[in-house]
């Protein structure tokens, strides 16, 4: 069985961590490499907008070091302990198997949510902040009340957050129902359930407000509403509704 | 406060320097209250003094500590995150039987034997920053000497060695944390199950790490160094270096320029004492509990079973 990792993409797709071998692949790598062993690197996704395009409410700085620095750290040494565990497991070695699942999570859980959140933020005048309207909004209705209800749920978990973490407004796959979750330090949604789906996250990292909101995350929470991206949501959820 | 605009784009907090004279005192007197049929104390009145933490001054001003750890930082690290906790803890425990207790007190009782309560995190975080600060000085850094180099080299191998470990352990705190170097007495606490030959040797500095606002204190050992690192602790003057590894460069600076060796020296003669006199403690204990003990052991050998294990 071969390891695949997350090939960053701006699509919609379900960011799951082990995609499915892909034929052509195997073909066009096949026999050169070791053991017929391959994996894609993971990479860096574009954003779809400038930095600056969120200003006020997220600054262009705090969005360049967020992207650029950060998120590729996430990338770089996801796929350095991705390198580590091939060998690790042509060879054989469980242990360092092991050793290495933190550093895997840790990394690989950093890559997956921040690319959802890219997707999940949008400039004002692109659409940013705009409600959500048909199914999910109906959804949002039914489950939690109003969409201010919802509103305020999120912030509320994502300040009582201690540390470093997420929150997620979560789709079921199975029951169909959303919810709220929280996720600490880089655990991607799944780790809360096998089938919750992210529709939107989140980052209540330190490092995606300090140097404009300092301590006060509560305003950073109140402030990202106007530059959700409502339609990525959307979408994801009526594809995984349909 | 007055908010000014920074080149960051964000808002300064100005706050007035703390007076540099000597540590005030955490604590000022609590008036007698009216106990009320809940159990619990109502003040008078005119009581309007209650036992509160206060927000301690920094043992140095605000820009003693630049370039390593910039007068901005502090502001915000101090007069903002430790502020805060300290404010929070108080509205929590205000009123509760916590209310008056010494911080440490406060800070095992709310850890509530891993199933921590509301106001743990806040207790627990006022402790870690007031460490924290106390464990840096201007002009810090420098080698220990003396009991602590001893048994740096005796349990690290070297200096260079624990540093490393130390560095290690703050880098591989995924998340928020602390990484710390703690004195940690060999003691087994399960039951009845002693150590049979107790020595000093035992006594081991050790160097781990802890998530968010987890202390060693709760492991029962005694804290000698530690480092934040939360983001917070070194965003705003390592981040915008442009530096690949911002977190793995300020605990380097810590270490190298900040760390106050005679603090953690002191720290360390008390842990030991403090481990001898538990250690007396505990001994003092089992003499008491000898002779309740034969008069267990008699009832085995009155009972029909063969029981040739007690003798």
């Amino acid at each position: 069985m071969a390891f695949r990792a997350l090939f960053a993409k701006k699509t919609l797709t379900r960011v799951s961590a082990f995609a499915p071998v892909s034929a052509s692949l195997d073909r066009c790598l096949g026999s050169s490499l070791r053991q017929g062993r391959a994996f894609t690197v993971a990479s860096l996704p574009d954003l779809a907008y400038d930095y600056g395009a969120l200003e006020p409410v997220i600054s262009g700085e705090i969005m360049r070091l967020h992207h650029q620095k950060h998120h590729q750290s996430y990338v770089t040494n996801y796929n350095n302990a991705l390198e580590q565990l091939d060998a690790a497991i042509a060879k054989g070695d469980a242990s360092a198997v092991v050793r290495l699942q933190s550093a895997i999570k840790f990394n690989g859980g950093g890559h997956i949510n921040h690319t959802i959140f890219w997707q999940n933020l949008k400039p004002v005048n692109e659409g940013g902040g705009e409600s959500p309207h048909s199914s999910l909004g109906w959804a949002i209705d039914a489950d939690f009340g109003s969409l201010e209800a919802l509103m305020q749920k999120i912030n509320a978990e994502g300040a009582a957050l201690q540390g470093s973490g997420w929150v997620w407004l979560a789709l079921d796959e199975t029951s169909k129902k959303l919810s709220v979750e929280t996720t600490a330090n880089q655990d991607p949604l799944v780790t809360k359930g096998a089938t919750l789906i992210p529709l939107l996250g989140i980052d209540v990292w330190e490092h995606a407000y300090y140097l404009q909101y300092q301590n006060v995350r509560p305003e950073y929470l109140k402030n990202i509403w106007k530059v959700m991206n409502w339609k990525y949501a959307s979408q994801v959820y009526e594809k995984a509704t349909a | 406060m007055q908010h000014q605009a920074t080149s960051y784009g964000a808002f300064r907090m100005s706050t007035p320097s703390p007076p540099i004279s000597t540590f005030l005192g955490a604590w000022r007197k609590k008036r007698s209250g009216i106990k009320t049929e809940t159990g619990g104390i109502r003040l008078p009145r005119h009581a309007a003094i209650v036992a509160q933490l206060e927000l301690k001054p920094l043992p140095y001003s605000l820009d003693c500590l630049e370039p390593h750890m910039t007068r901005q930082t502090l502001e915000w690290h101090w007069g903002g995150h430790h502020r805060a906790h300290v404010v929070r803890l108080n509205s929590l425990i205000a009123g509760t039987d916590l209310d008056g207790k010494g911080l440490e007190d406060i800070l095992l009782a709310t850890y509530n034997k891993g199933n921590p309560l509301p106001a743990f995190v806040h207790a627990a975080q006022v402790w870690n920053h007031d460490f924290f600060w106390q464990s840096i000085k201007p002009n810090g850094g420098g080698q220990p000497s003396g009991k602590l180099m001893e048994l740096i080299e005796r349990d690290f191998g070297s200096f260079d060695k624990m540093l490393e470990d130390f560095k290690q352990a703050a880098v591989t705190q995924f998340g928020s944390g602390w990484a710390w170097l703690a004195y940690k007495a060999n003691k087994l606490d399960v039951g009845n199950a002693v150590n049979p030959r107790p020595s000093e040797k035992d006594n081991r500095l050790v160097v781990l790490k802890s998530p968010n606002a987890i202390n060693p204190l709760i492991w029962n050992y005694a804290p000698l160094l530690a480092v934040d690192v939360w983001e917070h602790a070194y965003y705003l003057d390592y981040e915008l270096l442009h530096l690949q590894n911002r977190r793995a460069d300020f605990v380097s600076v810590f270490v190298e320029k900040l760390v106050s060796w005679e603090v953690v020296s002191h720290r360390l003669q008390i842990a030991m004492e403090q481990a001898v006199e538990t250690g007396r403690e505990e001994m003092r204990e089992d003499d008491d509990e000898e002779v309740p003990r034969s008069e267990t052991v008699e009832m085995y050998l009155d009972s029909e079973s063969d029981d040739s294990e007690t003798e």
